[in-house]
């Protein structure tokens, strides 16, 4: 069971490729997909892998992705 | 078929102007991710949005001003300094931050900074260095390194580059720091250090300009210039600043090289006046007089 989750913001993202580089639990890859700005985004290739450490977010330059934790955001969304 | 997900919200949009997103910065530019660690820093601190004042210079980093939901301004070129001096004297209560980059700092505001450091203004600068005059068109600004090539030094920059720490240190800031956009994590807390203490804070972020400085110098692109930065910065708290200058392929010294105690500008000015003028002098409501 994976302890966070990741949200892409498809259209946001310009590629550079930040977040799939520093992830340290390498969830990510860059998709081989184009968005409409023809840059390819980041897909999710190991969900189980992450622990919603929020660093792709920390690096996104672009603001296109973010990650959470899944308990904490159930919890949110509770109260 | 790439999932698509938008179920929380991101946490840098509460900060954000979200009807100018996307952004104008490049693809692999760092100054999205130096905006990142700022908000952070602006959570983690609790800082009160109302009483955080943002003011930017003109330049690729002069347009954070614009994309972050804060009181802001964006001044003209290289007056970001003077315009927060005197935002801060008229309104002591805000936490001025003056965001901008090293073009617009150091070069055309080059004057203003030393002598806001010289003061001790309570003002927290961040100056994202991308070695280069970017928005213009890549001309070699007072930090591109020797040897590197731009639109004006088309044989290589010969002309020695400032060393941002040390001029801020010597100019009499109370805190100088470099991280680069690769140390989010330092970067945030740094940032957040500086909302949270008083006098003149300097903290200079090292940041990637894959279109106009790494294309010329065929560094290849943001993602190149983050991984040189993963492997060639040393952590040196406390090192001296004479010995941080940066050069083209060298390594780069990050860490937090001075933190000080010095009387700021307000404090002195208004000991100044009491002790000649006694009770003639009436102070700004709340402040702390001796």
């Amino acid at each position: 069971m994976a302890k966070g989750s990741v949200s892409i913001i498809v259209e946001r993202c310009k590629g550079c490729a930040f977040c799939v580089e520093f992830c340290p639990t390498k969830v990510l890859a860059l998709s081989s997909a184009f968005n409409a700005k023809g840059y390819h985004p980041p897909h999710v290739v190991a969900p189980e892998k992450c622990s919603g450490c929020d660093l792709c977010g920390m690096y996104c330059p672009d603001f296109a992705i973010y990650g959470y934790k899944i308990g904490k955001k159930e919890s949110e969304a509770a109260a | 078929m790439i999932p698509v997900e938008e179920v929380a919200t991101n946490p840098v949009e509460p900060f954000l102007r979200m009807e100018r997103i996307p952004h104008i910065w490049c693809p692999g530019c760092g100054i999205g991710t130096s905006v990142n660690s700022f908000t952070r820093a602006l959570i983690e601190s609790e800082a009160d949005l109302n009483k955080i004042a943002i003011v930017s210079g003109i330049g690729c980093t002069g347009r954070v001003a614009g994309y972050m939901k804060l009181d802001s301004f964006h001044t003209t070129h290289g007056r970001a300094i003077p315009f927060a001096t005197g935002l801060k004297l008229a309104r002591p209560d805000l936490t001025v931050v003056v965001y901008s980059g090293d073009g617009d700092l150091f070069a055309i505001g080059g004057n203003h900074f030393i002598h806001a450091a010289r003061r001790n203004i309570d003002l927290k600068v961040i100056c994202v260095n991308n070695l280069i005059y970017a928005m213009t068109g890549g001309q070699a600004a007072p930090t591109t390194p020797v040897t590197a090539v731009s639109t004006t030094s088309p044989y290589g920059c010969y002309e020695p580059p400032f060393n941002l720490p040390y001029l801020a240190a010597a100019a009499g800031a109370t805190y100088v720091a470099r991280w680069t956009t690769f140390h989010v994590r330092q970067l945030a807390r740094a940032m957040k250090e500086i909302l949270r203490r008083k006098g003149f804070s300097f903290i200079e972020v090292i940041s990637p300009c894959p279109t106009l400085y790494q294309r010329r110098n065929k560094m290849g692109d943001g993602l190149d210039a983050m991984k040189f930065y993963k492997e060639h910065s040393k952590v040196k708290n406390g090192a001296p600043t004479a010995e941080v200058g940066l050069d083209i392929a060298g390594d780069i010294i990050v860490g937090k090289f001075i933190e000080i105690e010095r009387p700021s500008y307000a404090d002195v000015m208004r000991h100044q006046l009491h002790a000649r003028l006694g009770d003639r002098y009436a102070c700004e409501e709340g402040a702390v007089c001796q």
